[in-house]
């Protein structure tokens, strides 16, 4: 561990390499917290099956590829997918559990996380899935630093989902619908917002997310059924990090915890980088609360 | 008429308790895991029922007193009923000292962000338990082989774990009748109110959280033992099974009663153990598939969906 | 009258509103005081700021002398300081007569002292409390059962169960039956005078105040805007205007 600390600090290069991955990765992180905090936001609900939708994305890129398809038609496909998905997840369970307590929509999440993870497991295998991009990779300092492509892509996508979204929640007329139903849901529907609507399309619009996510995620890296977890648990710190309304945050800390994360696996080794993604998580809470302890409030 | 009272159920299950198995041998292994789903049910409903405290990550404890065993029972060279009593306190030990430590820091996490921080923790558990060689990494443990004569271990876990089932629905009932159990509802109906009227909120979350790890810590060890090998992820701290079971089961039963745990265990073990082998490696699915239709339509559980039934027939 | 509570400067911020702008006042051993205001002019704030739940970013609050300005709200509850909900706040799955057994001032009390049943004097005072608000029938009903009005009272109840030197009251009357208002001012005042407790009260109905309090306090935008007894502060033109949103 020590060894691989020093020969981190001695070859800036390769803390370059590994930090720069991070980064490029973190940039799925921030597209699947997007969702998670429109869900949050919106319905008021912590969505534990959020990784495995991502999931599910990176498999329904993965097989199309199978069928013929080249592998960046599998984005728009996979977004498009999941985006059905989530509405029927929505219209099948979640419209159930909206207005219940915190604790019941937890839970019923997270038995479809569950349900899909073995799902998963039980069509697709267990085996480990990549799908080749086909689009090469940048070689940077004499090839020390190699950065593919379709990192690069995942990257600009993830910047530029976070810009659509901005404008979509600002001008767009379902947008700011969104809005209102999450500032204040009884006087939205006075107002004539369907808000049942509202909660169905944002849950969908997370679906797409999520699902362009697992489409990167695949391609510049690896999925098998049981990664989704992770996924939902990354999410979930990055909104807790940034805040349920920045969507500026939620980029800046989806990119830093991809490259703390790929700092800890190649510090800690990679069998512990799952056990750093939980591990860091807790310690997270346990700060937050502790710092709003020391000025005498609560949080809830 | 008379009224069933506690007692009678009691009697009756310590009957079946002692009974059963010498009736019925060959279910005696489906019976001891009967009694560690009792286990399971009461130390979270203590947390997630009375308490409001939801917590995933229960496992945890029980993988440290699976953990605490083995290794107690491989490295201190003693017998083999010395070794396991030994390898028990340690993991109970070891496991209220995780309770007090995971609780200061853990326990003024309120709702969801601390039912999705225990999940966390439970999760991060397993994984370094996986990558540690001290303690076999992701192979696992092995544990000592039972000494006694052939159809005698399955007994002795049997009884153990049927005296620990019974042992904690006794302390946990005498508990709920005293003041602390008062003061764990008050936080679970409103905590900021609990505060406000000055009760010592933290010594009794972590407190019950203690005592929650305690008996699960000791379950723990006499499972690996009766198991005879824990696998990180898939014994030990086994979220994707035991972890989910134990929540559950308790809201199967009906979370914050009495009989609910025990009764949500029955029902979970006896319907697992009848139909699940006809699924065919898609129990998993249906365990999934089971959580959301329970939660969704059936959230009060039996003995909540018992006490509206007499409630509506009372009026 | 000696001091029991005083309020030094007091200020809080939220982001960029300030709720409460160097507010003082001075509660006196025994009395009746009473705080009134608009909406929004930062009452809730300030009792928020007694009793430890909002952090205090300016100013000190001292309870019998010694500042309190730093404690959470269990060690505050614990010196005798008390508050109740506008909202009210009830253990709603808990029946009344648990609601008021771990009300009790003993269930502040370490860990080891609760592991025993209910002592059969609390039983005892909580079943007299009930009685006194009216409740007694109620006692084996689910807290959550209550109507509003009946939460209000068995949160009141609750208060006195735990003996406070000082308990605030946050708009005792309101969401009450106009026909039980008289009633319910009977028993402040006789929890005042043969309980002991000094009373702080945010009350809107002027009629109850008025009627209630020996002196008044008003803020107005989070400052004090006058004090004094309530024919003072009745004959004081700013109250009226900064009501009527003329301030």
């Amino acid at each position: 561990m020590l060894d691989n600390l020093s020969l981190f600090v001695q070859y800036p290069p390769l803390a370059a390499d590994v930090i720069l991955n991070g980064l490029l990765i973190g940039s799925i992180f921030a597209l699947a917290a997007y969702g998670m905090a429109l869900v949050w936001g919106v319905l008021n609900i912590v969505n534990v099956v959020q990784g495995e939708l991502v999931v599910l994305g990176g498999y329904v890129t993965f097989l199309a590829v199978q069928a013929g398809l080249p592998p960046l038609l599998g984005l728009p496909l996979s977004a498009a997918v999941m985006f059905c998905l989530g509405w029927l997840i929505y219209r099948a369970v979640i419209f159930r559990v909206v207005d219940k307590d915190i604790f019941i929509s937890i839970l019923a999440t997270f038995g479809l996380s569950i349900l899909f993870q073995q799902l998963a497991n039980a069509l697709f295998g267990s085996d480990v899935r990549t799908v080749d991009a086909g689009l090469g990779s940048l070689h940077l300092l004499d090839g020390t630093v190699t950065l593919s492509h379709v990192k690069l892509l995942a990257f600009v996508l993830a910047l530029g989902a976070g810009g659509a979204l901005w404008l979509f929640l600002r001008h767009a007329r379902l947008g700011q619908a969104i809005r209102a139903t999450a500032q204040n849901p009884r006087a939205a529907r006075i107002l004539g917002i369907d808000t049942n609507r509202v909660y169905a399309m944002t849950y969908a619009l997370n679906g797409a997310l999520c699902g362009a996510a697992g489409s990167l995620a695949v391609m510049a890296w690896t999925i098998h059924p049981y990664v989704g977890l992770p996924y939902t648990v990354r999410s979930f710190m990055v909104v807790v990090v940034a805040g349920v309304g920045n969507v500026a945050g939620v980029v800046a800390a989806g990119l830093g915890l991809g490259a703390l994360e790929n700092v800890a696996g190649f510090v800690f080794g990679v069998e512990f980088q799952i056990a750093f993604v939980f591990a860091l998580m807790v310690v997270i809470l346990v700060w937050r609360n502790a710092m709003a302890a020391r000025k005498r409030s609560y949080l809830e | 008429m008379s009224r069933i009272t506690d007692w009678h159920i009691m009697g009756a299950l310590a009957l079946a308790g002692i009974a059963g198995p010498l009736l019925l041998p060959g279910l005696a292994t489906q019976i001891a895991f009967l009694w560690l789903m009792v286990v399971f049910a009461l130390t979270w409903d203590m947390l997630g029922g009375r308490m409001g405290y939801n917590s995933f990550g229960n496992i945890v404890f029980f993988g440290i007193g699976c953990y605490a065993a083995a290794v107690v029972q491989r490295d201190a060279g003693l017998p083999y009923f010395e070794g396991l009593a030994l390898g028990l306190l340690v993991g109970a030990a070891a496991a209220v000292l995780a309770a007090i430590v995971f609780g200061a820091a853990m326990l003024g996490i309120r709702g969801h962000y601390f039912a999705i921080g225990t999940l966390g923790l439970g999760i991060a558990a397993g994984e370094i338990a996986a990558g540690w060689d001290y303690v076999g990494a992701g192979s696992g443990m092995a544990l000592p082989l039972y000494p006694g004569e052939l159809g005698s271990r399955e007994l002795f876990f049997c009884y153990s774990l049927f005296a620990l089932a019974a042992l904690c629905f006794l302390v946990f009932r005498w508990l709920y009748g005293t003041r602390f159990g008062l003061a764990l509802n008050a936080i679970r109906d409103d905590h900021d109110k609990a505060d406000a009227m000055g009760l010592r909120t933290t010594p009794i979350k972590i407190f019950a959280w203690s005592l929650s790890a305690f008996f699960l810590a000791l379950s723990g060890g006499l499972a690996a033992n009766m198991i005879g090998f824990i696998d990180p992820r898939d014994v030990a701290f086994a979220g994707a099974t035991f972890g989910v079971w134990m929540v559950l089961m308790a809201i199967l039963g009906g979370k914050g009663t009495l009989w609910g745990p025990v009764l949500g265990a029955f029902v979970f073990h006896i319907t697992q153990e009848l139909f699940w082998t006809y699924l065919l490696g898609w129990q998993r699915v249906a365990l999934g598939l089971l959580i959301v239709v329970i939660v969704v339509f059936f959230p009060q559980g039996i003995m909540g969906w018992w006490a509206a039934r007499r409630a509506r027939a009372v009026s | 009258m000696s001091a029991l509570l005083e309020v030094r400067d007091v200020t809080r911020r939220f982001g960029g509103v300030v709720a409460n702008k160097d507010v003082s006042l001075t509660v006196r051993q025994g009395e009746i005081a009473g705080l009134i205001g608009p909406n929004g002019s930062g009452k809730t704030t300030l009792f928020g700021c007694i009793t430890g739940t909002h952090a205090v970013d300016g100013g000190d609050i001292l309870f019998e002398g010694r500042s309190i300005a730093h404690l959470r709200p269990a060690p505050i509850a614990r010196l005798g300081l008390l508050r109740t909900w506008q909202q009210t706040r009830v253990y709603g799955e808990m029946t009344c007569a648990e609601n008021m057994a771990i009300s009790a001032r003993e269930a502040q009390g370490g860990l080891l002292s609760l592991l025993g049943s209910v002592p059969a004097s609390t039983r005892t005072r909580a079943g007299d409390l009930l009685a006194f608000v009216g409740l007694h029938e109620k006692r084996a009903d689910k807290a959550g059962s209550l109507s509003f009005g009946q939460q209000k009272l068995l949160e009141f109840a609750m208060a006195l169960m735990n003996e406070p030197k000082l308990l605030l009251l946050d708009e005792p009357t309101a969401g009450i039956n106009p026909t039980l208002i008289n009633g319910l001012i009977d028993r402040l005042r006789r929890a005042n005078a043969e309980l002991g407790v000094t009373l702080l009260v945010i009350e809107h109905n002027m009629r109850v105040i008025m009627n209630l309090a020996h002196r008044i306090t008003c803020l107005a935008h989070g400052e004090v805007l006058a004090e004094g007894s309530p024919d003072e502060v009745r004959a004081d033109a700013r109250v009226l205007d900064a009501y009527l949103g003329v301030a």
